[in-house]
């Protein structure tokens, strides 16, 4: 099982001044797992995902991600994750294609490679006639499954996903998930916040956060029994209130 | 307390709202519920006469929406969809601005906002740009009532507010409606429209339905069964291959399965889930929640 | 008039929690003067000439020495033909030769005139001019106090600005310039931007949604940077007369009050500017190209209106700094009284009614 841990988390603290954003956290994400990050406004999710990705030093803790170390290692791990949020995700000036390339570039990916993978790419998501269009006319389901997609498109270890599915309708929302339970079945974690209570019930393990702590870390199921809940909703509304 | 007559509103080459008829009851609290781009926060700017329609009719308490625009401007509280209040001001100097701007004050008022303000008056003097989320969201609120509005508007108040001071916020509108204030609310989470008395299901700038959420999944007319195994993932790909399945999405730990007909059965999926080593199977007829009937109706246009 | 107080309190607050708006308020203004006082220096010091003295007599002598312990001048040659005065400006050092004619002192005082030839490397056209009117004005005042009756037709008419500024000091002339441009900046630009940053966040539309009347909002927006404005102009004329010593020779209430004219009719046109721009970039990026560029090229602050071509004289007549500037200059320099200056100022009362009664009619009671 040790293998199997893409991301340790070992006595995270992170403060800032005299607040406490993250207040010794403690867990461990297993390779291929979708894992939930839930916790109120403010509870230190931003905080704890922002020293993940490796763009924050934690103030004291251990802390590897995909087996690199989160003080000395931080380019490699930049190399094995991608990163999606709601707010940046795509440039609106530039064309679908012309947001693949870029990516491809920043990741080293080579010209012909990256053509084999965008056709199929976008065959998959039924973009293919969009190629040539900018992104800031697409609709904003388009724009997250694509935004999603080039997260993933370096075949990244692991990625993070910030509240990828706000505001879109509740189809489009579940094609997205489609998409991310697909890239979980070829091995890449997928590590995600979100508002969405029911979202939470699709992860294989959800962590709640609250003050800045971790309050709660198991199964969907699990939890709904520990905290003899009909659903998510009602375990996360007990813990943070 | 408002009635929409055939509105329309395009910009250069989307139409925002097409056609659209409504009527909210006095004293109701009313929701809009759809996703982004469906067309809420222009039907709201319409009726907050910050934009006029291309053609149509609307009325608030009986006052035109474009030529009583002063009116209106009375009697309407509006929340817009991002956080509207100076981040630099301090709660309070929020407040009592915003109480001067309406030509009343905050003592006089008082009672209305009470139950909201009291929760944030600790930090009276913090800026309003260093509140958390749901506090923001009660303050916003708080200016938003402070002139003792008719008719209150609130787009997408709860988004992106976690789902505690989402449950707070709708118990404080509740508590409004008490108080003889009409609320229409837009939201983009389908859980909340069965808190509203009323809703109007919208996408594309259309109204798909409207009416009391229970009355709503009540017409549903086709039949959903749920169901569950251990792998969700593989779940749902082996009920898409599913020759009668023609809906397969996953909702919370279940995956709800509408069949090309309604004589599908659930030993059927019983027996076809077993054959493909499914373990844990459940499989069982449910009622439809409102976001069963929005994905119906919406793969229907 | 309680809406507009709190309106008007709440925009203080704005400002003064701001540290950004308070440096572009308070900071920039003093900065932009002193670097303007120290880089636009029409002023020379120490210019390389060279002397040709066919006369060598005792008037030439004198006004060589006049010249040359005027300390802007250093003589590097004398020279003994006119042949090699090419040379000596291709070398570069050497900006101005001063010819005298022969049987100088003799002309003057039997025929009363003689003659001085002033020739300038006018590769840098700006500079010759500068040099050439110093060395004027230099030979002038000799003459003059040698003999006041006497009449001197030199080959070079002195300029006539230099009554006014007989030691052309920079200094008087951008004073008056740089107090217009920042006030244009300032004014224009603080209004326009905290506007669209009522529009950008948001707040805009819960003003528009309340009972606020337009013209609440603008006098509300307009008021407080007025007050401002006003200090910095004080502070502009202060640090003029004290740092620079550019005098107040006219009367300083008429200067404030045409100040105060000029800051109204920029505060407008940044309300102007914020009916178009959608955003606090957009409102700076007009700001900033189409007013501060044409404040500074057209306006008279740092070319002459005289020497322009046709075209851009006749621009020149729409901008106010160009109005602004004249009155200023007239009211500090030659002490003239609103007597001298009432066209100008009717004309900037003019444009600042226009701006108003442009910006009231635009200003959006809607969100499009």
């Amino acid at each position: 099982m040790e293998n199997d841990k893409i991301i340790t988390v070992q006595n995270l603290v992170k403060k800032f001044g005299s607040f406490t954003a993250n207040d010794n956290l403690t867990f461990d994400v297993y390779r291929g797992e979708i894992f939930g990050f839930l916790g109120a406004n403010g509870a230190g999710k931003t905080t704890a995902l922002r020293i993940l990705c490796g763009l924050s030093s934690p103030t004291s803790g251990e802390v590897k991600v995909a087996g690199f170390d989160i003080y000395r290692e931080t380019e490699k791990i930049k190399k094995n994750i991608g990163y999606m949020s709601q707010k940046f995700s795509l440039y609106e000036d530039l064309t679908v294609s012309e947001n693949i390339q870029f990516y491809a570039g920043i990741y080293g990916i080579s010209p012909k490679k990256r053509k084999e993978k965008e056709a199929l790419l976008l065959q998959k998501l039924e973009m293919t006639g969009a190629r040539h269009k900018l992104i800031a006319g697409l609709p904003l389901g388009w724009k997250q499954k694509l935004a999603f997609s080039v997260a993933v498109f370096h075949d990244p270890k692991i990625v993070f996903l910030d509240e990828p599915t706000g505001g879109v309708d509740p189809v489009t929302r579940r094609k997205f998930w489609d998409l991310i339970y697909e890239v979980a079945s070829n091995g890449i974690t997928v590590f995600v916040t979100t508002h969405y209570m029911d979202e939470a019930e699709y992860c294989d393990r959800v962590s709640i956060m609250d003050a800045g702590k971790i309050e709660a870390l198991d199964s969907p199921a699990n939890l709904k029994k520990t905290y003899n809940a009909k659903n998510m909703d009602e375990v996360f509304i007990q813990i943070a209130r | 307390m408002i009635v929409i007559k055939n509105i329309s509103k395009s910009y250069s080459d989307t139409r925002a709202l097409k056609n659209i008829s409504l009527r909210v009851n006095r004293g109701e609290l009313f929701g809009l519920i759809g996703p982004d781009g469906a067309g809420k926060t222009s039907l709201m700017r319409i009726l907050t006469t910050l934009i006029l329609p291309d053609s149509g009719k609307a009325k608030m308490d009986g006052l035109d929406v474009v030529s009583d625009f002063k009116k209106i401007r009375q009697i309407v509280g509006y929340m817009p969809g991002r956080f509207s209040l100076y981040q630099d001001l301090s709660v309070e100097e929020n407040l009592n601005f915003f109480a001067t701007v309406f030509g009343t004050t905050v003592e006089e008022n008082y009672d209305l906002i009470r139950d909201i303000y009291y929760q944030i008056e600790p930090f009276k003097t913090r800026r309003a740009g260093k509140l958390s989320g749901g506090m923001k969201q009660k303050l916003a609120l708080s200016c938003a009532l402070i002139h003792k509005p008719k008719i209150l508007i609130l787009d997408e108040p709860t988004t992106g507010v976690d789902a505690v001071s989402r449950k707070e916020f709708w118990d404080m509108l509740k508590k409004l409606q008490t108080k003889e204030i009409t609320i229409l609310v837009s939201t983009p989470y389908m859980d909340e429209a069965t808190l509203c008395d009323r809703v109007a299901l919208v996408q594309n700038g259309q109204v798909l339905d409207v009416d009391s959420p229970t009355r709503i999944t009540e017409k549903f007319p086709r039949k959903i069964i749920r169901v569950r195994s251990d792998e969700t993932y593989r779940l749902i790909n082996d009920l898409r291959a599913y020759e009668k399945a023609e809906s397969v999405f996953a909702f919370g730990q279940f995956v709800h399965f509408v069949g090309i007909n309604d004589e599908v059965e659930t030993s059927e999926l019983d027996m076809y889930l077993e054959k493909r080593n499914h373990k844990n199977i459940l499989a069982e007829e449910i009622q439809p929640g409102i976001e069963d009937v929005f994905m119906n109706m919406q793969s229907n246009i | 008039m309680k809406q507009l107080k709190s309106f008007i309190k709440k925009e203080f607050y704005h400002i003064f929690r701001d540290p950004r708006t308070m440096l572009i308020l308070f900071g920039i203004p003093i900065a932009q003067l002193l670097i303007f006082g120290t880089v636009i220096k029409s002023e020379i010091k120490d210019v390389h000439i060279a002397i040709f003295d066919q006369a060598k007599d005792e008037t030439t002598m004198q006004i060589t020495n006049k010249l040359l312990s005027s300390g802007y001048f250093i003589l590097d040659e004398n020279l003994s033909n006119t042949a090699g005065i090419e040379d000596i400006f291709r070398k570069g050092k050497v900006k101005e030769v001063v010819v005298f004619e022969n049987n100088f002192e003799e002309k003057l005082t039997r025929e009363g005139t003689a003659a001085v030839q002033l020739i300038a490397d006018a590769s840098d056209p700006n500079m010759a001019r500068l040099v050439t009117s110093y060395t004027t004005g230099i030979i002038n005042d000799y003459i003059r106090k040698l003999n006041p009756n006497l009449q001197i037709p030199l080959q070079i008419e002195p300029q006539v600005r230099m009554y006014f500024n007989e030691e052309m000091k920079s200094a008087y002339l951008f004073v008056p310039g740089t107090m217009a441009l920042i006030l244009m900046l300032i004014s224009a630009m603080m209004t326009s931007i905290s506007i669209t940053r009522e529009k950008e966040l948001g707040t805009m539309e819960i003003l528009l949604v309340s009972p606020l009347r337009p013209s609440q909002i603008i006098i509300g927006k307009v008021l407080p940077y007025l007050m401002l404005s006003v200090i910095n102009a004080f502070v502009i004329v202060l640090i003029g007369h004290f740092v620079f010593g550019v005098p107040v020779t006219g009367s300083f209430i008429l200067l404030m009050l045409e100040t105060i004219l000029f800051i109204l009719m920029a505060l407008c046109l940044g309300i102007l500017i914020s009916t178009v721009a959608k955003s606090q970039m957009v409102a700076m990026f007009i700001s900033m190209v189409a007013l501060m560029l044409p404040t500074i090229i057209l306006s008279g602050f740092i070319f002459p209106i005289e020497n322009m071509p046709k075209v851009l004289q006749l621009l020149s007549h729409i901008m106010p700094a160009r109005w602004f500037i004249a009155i200023i200059r007239g009211i500090m320099l030659k002490g003239t009284g609103l007597l001298f200056v009432w066209k100008e100022t009717l004309i900037l009362v003019g444009m600042t009614l226009i701006f108003i009664a442009v910006s009231v009619k635009k200003f959006k009671i809607r969100l499009e």
